[in-house]
């Protein structure tokens, strides 16, 4: 293992040490705050497998969290609560939608790419609006969180916490290895230099257009996830602004790194906390706008800061 | 289905199309010669809105607030482009993607903090309100049909100004070959701020023509900037052709649709499902239709010629 192999394990461990540490201090808000903040980073983890190591710059990320989030509410508004079932859905309709846009945008390059898998999103967000049986404009509750058979409970916020931790995990380790994998060899080989990767025999469009169901499918865990968390739906899930703040994890965290995903959503879910509680300043004025300050941030990093978070730890950068 | 109600539809359809076709052309303009990738056009087109309803509520002469508002929007896109946008030039998609999403956020919410979060109420002068008897049955809402007249004549214009002028001439050129255009002595630097400030004022009168017919608030823009990538996608990118043929297709099934749709499902599934289904897959078409057409045509219906 690397240095940075190790500081992204020691991450993990900090992450696992949180539940007794908030039981201690008799502060369960973080509990709240940091499952949220690994659920947005299994996200960012499953987007930066395509824009990080792929080059698909994808605008539409949040489609698969809104419909991982709409196939468990759907199941569990006609009283269908077996988790297994609705995280079964979550994951086979977001691999099956990533199919379908992908078969489309994949064929594309550039602008194009950007615009349409913004556009396919867009189409979605007005599908969950127009859906007034599941809620529409407003979204739904969804009061009865996935039920494991007995396996876990996650009503309990502990257990939740590391049912999370442990999907983070898997899902960094499992993109780690499709990287490292011939298959990633060549997405990433795609991604340098398309000429030279079919001039070596190698057609990108099935290695990526795979890579973007893979990415979806894992999404799709990270937008059940989601709806147990928050315990409610909206089609405000499938924004476009949540798409690129899911972009903007990735590089604020450092694109193509293993600890990427993870850093940015912490940075940014935490930064967004942060400000608008901030009492240094007037509250009202920032709690209003605090989204000025993170376009003023995110445009800083875009221009002056493209390593990322992930430079700064220790080690040799990929 | 009466003939007067589908007439009504269609020139709606049209004033939609003209609108989004203003947009579009800045943006389709912009990419085809900067290579950028402008989220925040959009935002220009809120700013126009904004600024004209400001002026017209100010100085009560709508001509005025006109003039200022499109000057306003003129002015915001070039201190943009010389700020911000000038060195994403270079950059990766990537990059301009993620920096004007940023702008996006601090325009939506400098406006916010201008003029609040509610939506604006911006009204029309006296003598373009009312309507216009088109035919016996049909009368039709005097500021549509001046938006449609707009539009049009934008569309003409812009036509003879690229083909027929020497800075369209230029345009075309920076379009094909940049690094030639400016072997040849031409200053690029000012030709992308001088394409850009145009841009931003075809957004601008967009946004202003449409702020007494939609809601004027913060993020107005985004909601027509996707559709307006839609347009984009389907015409090909880079062509102002393509923008115009695109523009009114979209508008035209998007509003037909709207329109339509529903009552044609009643004919052939019950009434309650098409009640459901009407309106999603309405507010779907055009997206469906883009996935149609790039299933044929990849690089749109009318590509830049390269």
């Amino acid at each position: 293992m690397t240095r940075r192999d190790w500081a992204l394990v020691i991450l993990l461990g900090l992450l696992a040490a949180v539940p007794p540490l908030a039981a201690l201090l008799h502060e369960p808000f973080y509990l709240d705050l940091l499952r949220r903040v690994m659920i947005f980073a299994i996200a960012a983890v499953s987007l930066n497998l395509i824009l990080g190591y792929g080059g698909l710059v994808s605008f539409g990320h949040a489609a698969y969290l809104g419909i991982g989030a709409y196939a468990v509410g759907i199941l569990a508004h006609y009283g269908i609560h077996n988790g297994w079932l609705q995280w079964g859905l979550a994951i086979g309709v977001s691999a099956l939608v990533a199919l379908a846009i992908g078969a489309i945008s994949v064929r594309t390059s550039g602008i194009y790419f950007i615009m349409i898998t913004l556009a396919f999103t867009q189409m979605l967000y007005y599908l969950g609006i127009s859906m007034a049986e599941y809620g529409g404009d407003d979204g739904m509750r969804v009061p009865v969180r996935s039920q494991f058979s007995g396996l876990i409970d996650l009503n309990d916020g502990t257990a939740f916490y590391y049912l999370v931790l442990a999907i983070l995990a898997a899902s960094i380790y499992l993109v780690h290895r499709v990287v490292h994998s011939r298959f990633g060899r060549v997405l990433q080989a795609a991604r340098s230099n398309e000429a030279r990767t079919r001039a070596i025999g190698f057609s990108p469009y099935p290695y990526r257009l795979t890579a973007f169901v893979i990415s979806g499918a894992m999404c799709g865990i990270a937008g059940a996830l989601l709806v147990n968390h928050t315990a409610y739906l909206t089609p405000e899930f499938m924004n476009w602004t949540r798409s690129g703040e899911l972009m903007f994890m990735v590089i604020l965290g450092g694109i193509a790194t293993s600890s990427g995903p993870l850093l940015g959503a912490a940075a940014l879910l935490l930064l967004e906390d942060v400000l608008q509680g901030w009492s240094l300043l007037p509250r009202e004025a920032v709690r209003d706008h605090w989204q000025l300050y993170l376009g003023v941030i995110l445009l800083l990093v875009v221009l002056f800061a493209k390593r990322g978070l992930a430079g700064l730890l220790p080690g040799k950068n990929e | 289905m009466n003939l007067v109600l589908i007439t009504e539809q269609t020139l709606n359809g049209l004033q939609l199309g003209v609108m989004l076709f203003l947009m579009a052309a800045g943006l389709t303009l912009v990419f085809g010669i900067m290579n950028l990738v402008n989220l925040a056009h959009g935002a220009l087109y809120m700013v126009g809105a904004y600024l004209t309803t400001y002026f017209f509520q100010a100085t009560g002469s709508y001509v005025l607030a006109v003039v200022l508002g499109l000057a306003g929007t003129l002015a915001v896109g070039v201190v943009t482009e010389l700020i911000a946008l000038r060195t994403l030039y270079e950059r990766d998609h990537l990059d301009q993607v993620l920096a004007t999403f940023g702008l996006i956020l601090i325009f939506n919410e400098l406006i916010a903090i201008l003029w609040g979060r509610a939506a604006l109420y911006s009204s029309i002068p006296e003598y373009l309100s009312g309507h216009v008897q088109l035919t016996e049955t049909l009368r039709y809402p005097l500021y549509r049909l001046t938006i449609i007249g707009i539009g049009l004549s934008v569309a003409v214009l812009l036509w003879y100004v690229v083909t027929r002028t020497r800075i369209g001439m230029l345009i075309r050129a920076g379009a094909s070959n940049r690094t030639m255009v400016a072997a040849l002595g031409v200053n690029i630097r000012l030709l992308y701020t001088i394409v850009f400030g145009f841009g931003a004022a075809l957004a601008g009168l967009a946004g202003l023509l449409s702020g007494p017919i939609y809601a004027v608030q913060p993020g107005m823009g985004e909601l027509i900037l996707i559709q307006v990538f839609v347009v984009i996608v389907i015409g090909g990118i880079g062509s102002i052709r393509g923008a115009f043929a695109g523009a009114l297709i979209v508008g035209m099934v998007d509003t037909l649709g709207r329109a339509f749709l529903k009552p044609m499902l009643a004919t052939v599934i019950s009434p309650t499902a098409a009640d459901l289904a009407g309106p999603a897959i309405a507010s779907m078409l055009i997206y469906l239709l883009m996935a149609g057409v790039l299933a044929f045509r990849p690089a749109g219906l009318f590509p830049a010629a390269r």
